[in-house]
């Protein structure tokens, strides 16, 4: 069988530099402790602030989880969605957003801030974000992002050693 | 579909594990994550009811290491295969890199095998993903049990194959997994195409390796 081309996207260095830029602005505004980005598939983009002391890998899938089943709850109630979302711990807590659909935003924030002020901070990061976002998809759309030659081999060798030739 | 992050020089692929309910997929994940070295693994998460039930999905992240410069991570997931919770299993298909069908060889769970097949297609195409263009592979799982039906049967009713359409690519392609198998052959007059499968038994591990490896080199080939 010959496995067709998967319609992979790519997160380039100059897209990481603008979004930390909007989102180092925003994490000072709105005295929040971490912003992280993660794709609606789970998986981890850009992490700012301070550096999260659980495993970021597990907290993005269970992120797009959670984002997903509330957008199924949202579609449940005749809502096309629910943009954000809220969990409140003792000391810590967390705001999500969504960005065009394909990203989510979240910031995590402890008793130095509230939740108005991040709200507040986050309507205009979000907006910005998500222009920023638009353009990229719109960029990408409808090419082939491509690993460099010999990768497939190399991983092809890895996942023998791993898995047992 | 599959992330290549030159930010943080990462790629990240996503490979589902679909099939009917107790077919053997967290189990198929278990025996994975307590095979594979910690050096190479994630924690594994289970979102499950009370009675161990998969309510949500499993959650495994294998790692291949740093290869040419890019950390390279397999996202392995599971589905429950209870039919009430096919909200669930739609939402775990977003962005999949790559599926793995585990049936459950015993005769009387054939409906079983046969409507969780017709629902990840169903899924699938919701999502506007074409399963016949995707790595794809298919285990028949529980093949020690005395009521396991035939390789045959479980080809016929569950990998029954498409048409092959370019013509470049109507040649007999032996199924590098099954001696006198093949993944392409020409039936009446018709170029028909396969997906790969394996015999397996998940709770001993049989198979369950030779199905991920076989699934993880399709994503690869995608990436190529």
């Amino acid at each position: 069988m010959t496995a067709p081309r998967a319609a992979s996207w790519a997160f380039h260095e100059e897209d990481s530099q603008r979004i930390r830029g909007v989102l180092v602005d925003f994490l000072r505004d709105a005295s929040g402790r971490t912003a992280l980005l993660v794709d609606r598939a789970g998986q981890m983009l850009i992490t700012v602030g301070e550096t999260p002391t659980f495993d970021p890998t597990a907290f993005a899938s269970l992120t797009a989880a959670d984002f997903s089943a509330n957008d199924q709850l949202a579609r449940l109630l005749g809502e096309p969605e629910f943009g954000a979302l809220f969990h409140q711990g003792e000391k810590e807590s967390l705001y999500l957003a969504d960005i065009a659909r394909r990203v989510i935003l979240v910031v995590l924030f402890d008793n130095r801030t509230t939740l108005g002020l991040v709200k507040l901070r986050m309507r205009s990061a979000v907006s910005e974000l998500t222009t920023i976002f638009t353009a990229m998809f719109a960029r990408d759309a409808g090419t082939t992002t491509q690993v460099d030659a010999g990768f497939v081999d190399a991983a092809e060798d890895e996942l023998d050693k791993l898995f047992g030739a | 579909m599959s992330l290549i992050n030159y930010a943080s020089r990462e790629i990240n692929c996503k490979i589902v594990y679909y099939g009917p309910g107790l077919g053997g997929k967290t189990t198929n994940l278990e025996y994975v994550y307590e095979k594979v070295a910690p050096s190479s693994k994630g924690k594994l998460i289970s979102l499950a009811t009370e009675t161990e039930r998969t309510l949500f999905f499993d959650f495994l992240p294998v790692d291949l290491g740093t290869i040419r410069g890019f950390r390279t991570r397999f996202h392995l997931y599971t589905v429950p295969g209870q039919v009430y919770y096919n909200a669930s299993r739609k939402l775990i298909l977003k962005g999949v890199d790559g599926v793995v069908f585990v049936a459950d060889s015993q005769i009387d769970r054939m409906e079983a095998n046969l409507e969780a097949m017709q629902n990840l297609y169903d899924n699938m195409a919701q999502h506007g993903y074409d399963l016949t263009h995707l790595p794809f592979v298919i285990q028949y799982n529980k093949r020690d049990l005395p009521n396991a039906a035939a390789i045959g049967d479980l080809d016929a009713a569950l990998n029954p194959g498409w048409p092959v359409e370019d013509p470049e690519r109507q040649k007999v392609t032996p199924d590098p997994y099954r001696p006198g198998a093949y993944l392409v052959s020409e039936q009446n007059g018709v170029w028909v195409e396969r997906v790969p499968t394996f015999e397996g038994v998940a709770v001993r591990g049989d198979g369950v390796f030779d199905t991920l490896k076989a699934v993880s080199k399709l994503v690869l080939k995608t990436l190529g």
